[in-house]
């Protein structure tokens, strides 16, 4: 009798789990379904090709594109080489203990500080005590900092997942230290530190408090033409269509498009990192 | 050959020191970049406690004989707003206020008694500040008849640290002096933060149980990746999904007069929080030792037993650093909250009203706000609470990730 209870009480608990997890699926495929619903009909290729024309309620968002593609490989370009070098230095060099722990906390720390908190800080000192103006310069500046401590963490997981047989048969071959790192551990570690890099892609692309007051420009038909321009982009573009423009009705056919491609874009991130990482390399943790 | 030897070792030695130091100094960027940010923010924004309340360019002028000659933000705005109306109620005589702006004092006269270039204006307003004992005047400096012996300017003092943290209004654009009441951001914040986390913690709790205790490699394979792609929609994305189709959802089956409330603030956030949510108590209860679970199923337990009694309690170090850290990214998310909360800075009574966050503030204002004005700083000092706040936050998630690690058996 207490038994058949006690069976009674897990089938109804698992069967409540169960739904649980089949509701965040359904929650996924409500979001993403709805907005590939409502914005495959605008994908077209002038959508991808053209600027916005008459009030935003036209046109595509090709300048938005650029712009994002810019501020992509702005970021990585300052942020990639920084979180791989700090990454290498406290997985191989620092001696584990109070200074290891400290930058840990520090590195996890940044991770927390909130976007627009970035956007504040990357306005005062790249905007105005630099004088880069709201640049691409100063945008990918504020937005690798985002990105660094993703960068430096998976790079130290990836380091620490290169079996230590391999550094010690190296160093038995009369290799230094530094040889070992660039020779032996970093092209084991490559694939996973890679996986990193294209969350970043990801999260920089789909990011908009920070580049609010450093870089987003409302309007801005011409392309970038150095690094101290302006550009629009697209999560800033989405914003703009949603909340400020002069006819909110007619913009929303744009704003869904916009969002759409801004989904493909983390679709395709998120493939790509799995692709990595289930193929090359042991597992890292995704965050 | 031996000396070439030799010099390249040199070299080589020499360019690895190097490359040491540059390593070294990257490793240290982190807790740099921090320093900066605290630096910036403060610098920025402290400069609010000794900036004037009142406008740069304007005076507050009253009549000579007028004993008060201090009044707090909120007796300001009082009085310009018509809701004191006696000088007795602010410390000073028994007598009426007239509270005048610019505008006021030149439909009082006309165009020529002002003067084409506004020549008499000056001359004027000291004639009529010296006719009305209980005036209060605010008007620009330029025009102020501060040499007439009938009037006295008001000695402005700065913004005070008490009006800033428990003001209980946020009207950056009053005049004639602006209210940084930051208690309704702050409550606002808070408010749309923990009940966020507490529709994810259920929701979180249970599908990371079943993440780490029922599902098949099959069904987890497939799970992971969606909770990932949960973590990486773009705020902006959700903001807009919220606008769309829970703003209007929400006040059709609540009956609201607005949709844009707190409550779908929570909802979105709590959407946004689960990924976080359910990766680290998942993980904190994979780690529960097999020992501990066999043992109670060896006495007899069943396998939901053993998961509520066991494994549960073993990794709720772990799952309370997972609601942590869920309520340090909520507490800063900017867009998605931005976007359907209504952004009303009032101190919410109910979920059902519009509130206005602390990183909703700073991204729609900032904008508008002149560059080292006060609202500025008063802007920017709110990076500052916030960037506080995340930073305890995070200091407690980690605290409590570090009790989980140490967990010895």
């Amino acid at each position: 009798m207490r038994m058949k209870r006690k069976k009674r009480a897990q089938w109804l608990a698992f069967a409540l789990f169960r739904l649980l997890g089949v509701l965040v699926v359904a929650l996924l495929i409500w979001i993403l379904g709805f907005i590939v619903y409502q914005g495959i009909g605008v994908i077209s290729w002038e959508f991808l090709t053209t600027g916005p024309t008459e009030g935003m309620t036209g046109g595509g968002i090709y300048p938005a594109i650029v712009g994002t593609l810019c501020l992509v490989v702005g970021s990585l370009v300052i942020s990639f080489p920084l979180g791989v070098m700090a990454g290498i230095y406290t997985q191989e060099y620092a001696k584990k203990g109070k200074l290891v722990q400290f930058i840990r906390l520090m590195t996890n720390n940044l991770a927390g500080i909130p976007s627009i908190v970035m956007g504040l800080f990357g306005m005062t000192l790249f905007v105005n005590t630099l004088g880069f103006g709201d640049s691409i310069l100063a945008g990918s500046l504020t937005l690798s900092l985002l990105v660094l401590p993703i960068i430096i963490r998976t790079t130290e997981e990836a380091l620490a997942s290169v079996p230590y047989a391999f550094r010690v048969g190296s160093y038995a071959l009369g290799a230094t230290k530094l040889q070992t790192i660039a020779r032996v551990v970093l092209p084991q570690a490559l694939p996973n530190i890679m996986t990193g890099l294209v969350l970043s892609v990801g999260r920089v692309s789909g990011e908009t408090a920070p580049i609010l007051f450093t870089v987003a420009a409302y309007f801005l038909p011409k392309l970038p033409t150095s690094i101290l321009d302006p550009v629009m982009a697209l999560p800033y573009h989405l914003y703009v269509l949603v909340t400020s423009g002069t006819d909110l009705e007619a913009t929303r056919p744009m704003a869904y498009g916009t969002a759409l491609v801004l989904i493909v874009l983390v679709l395709i991130v998120n493939l790509l990192a799995h692709g990595v990482r289930n193929r090359l390399g042991r597992k890292v943790k995704m965050n | 050959m031996d000396i070439k030897r030799k010099k390249r070792r040199g070299l080589q030695a020499w360019v690895s020191w190097w490359i040491e130091k540059i390593l070294a100094a990257s490793g240290g960027i982190t807790a740099f970049i921090i320093l900066l940010i605290v630096v910036f923010l403060f610098k920025e924004g402290v400069g609010l406690f000794q900036s004037p309340r009142v406008d740069e360019g304007y005076v507050l002028l009253m009549h000579s004989s007028n004993e008060v000659d201090q009044l707090s933000a909120d007796e300001l705005k009082g009085i310009f707003d018509e809701d004191i109306t006696n000088w007795a109620e602010v410390g000073g005589k028994n007598q009426a206020i007239t509270s005048l702006r610019l505008d006021q004092i030149m439909d009082r006269f006309t165009e020529e008694e002002l003067g084409g270039e506004y020549e008499y204006l000056s001359q004027r307003m000291g004639e009529l500040i010296a006719t009305t004992p209980g005036v209060i005047a605010f008007v620009p400096t330029l025009y102020a008849p501060l040499d007439h012996p009938a009037v006295q300017a008001m000695t402005d003092n700065t913004i005070a640290l008490r009006d800033f943290f428990v003001g209980k209004e946020w009207i950056p654009t009053a005049t004639p002096v602006p209210l940084f009441g930051t208690l309704p951001l702050v409550m606002g914040t808070l408010w749309v933060s923990l009940f966020a986390i507490l529709i994810a913690l259920p929701l979180g709790l249970g599908v990371a149980i079943y993440l780490a205790e029922l599902a098949s490699p099959r069904v987890r394979s497939l799970l992971k990746p969606v909770i990932e792609l949960l973590a990486g929609i773009p705020s902006v994305v959700y903001g807009f999904f919220g606008l769309v189709v829970l703003v209007p959802w929400v006040q059709r089956v609540l009956d609201l007069p607005v949709g844009e409330t707190a409550f779908v603030g929570s909802l979105i956030l709590a959407i946004m929080a689960l990924p976080t949510l359910i990766s680290v108590a998942e993980e904190s209860m994979k780690k529960t030792p097999r020992a501990l679970r066999e043992a109670s199923l060896a006495l007899g337990a069943t396998h939901w037993q053993t998961i509520y009694k066991v494994v549960v309690p073993y990794a709720s170090s772990g799952i309370s650093a997972g609601v942590v850290l869920g309520i340090g990214r909520a507490l800063g998310e900017t867009m998605a909250v931005l976007m359907v909360t209504g952004n009303a800075a009032l101190i919410p009574h109910t979920l059902m009203q519009p509130v206005r966050t602390i990183p909703a503030t700073i991204a729609a204002e900032l904008g508008e706000a002149a560059a080292g004005g006060s609202h500025y700083q008063a802007l920017f000092l709110l990076g500052a609470i916030l960037f506080l706040m995340t930073l305890i936050v995070n200091l407690m998630a980690e605290a409590l990730a570090k009790k989980q690690h140490n967990k010895g058996f």
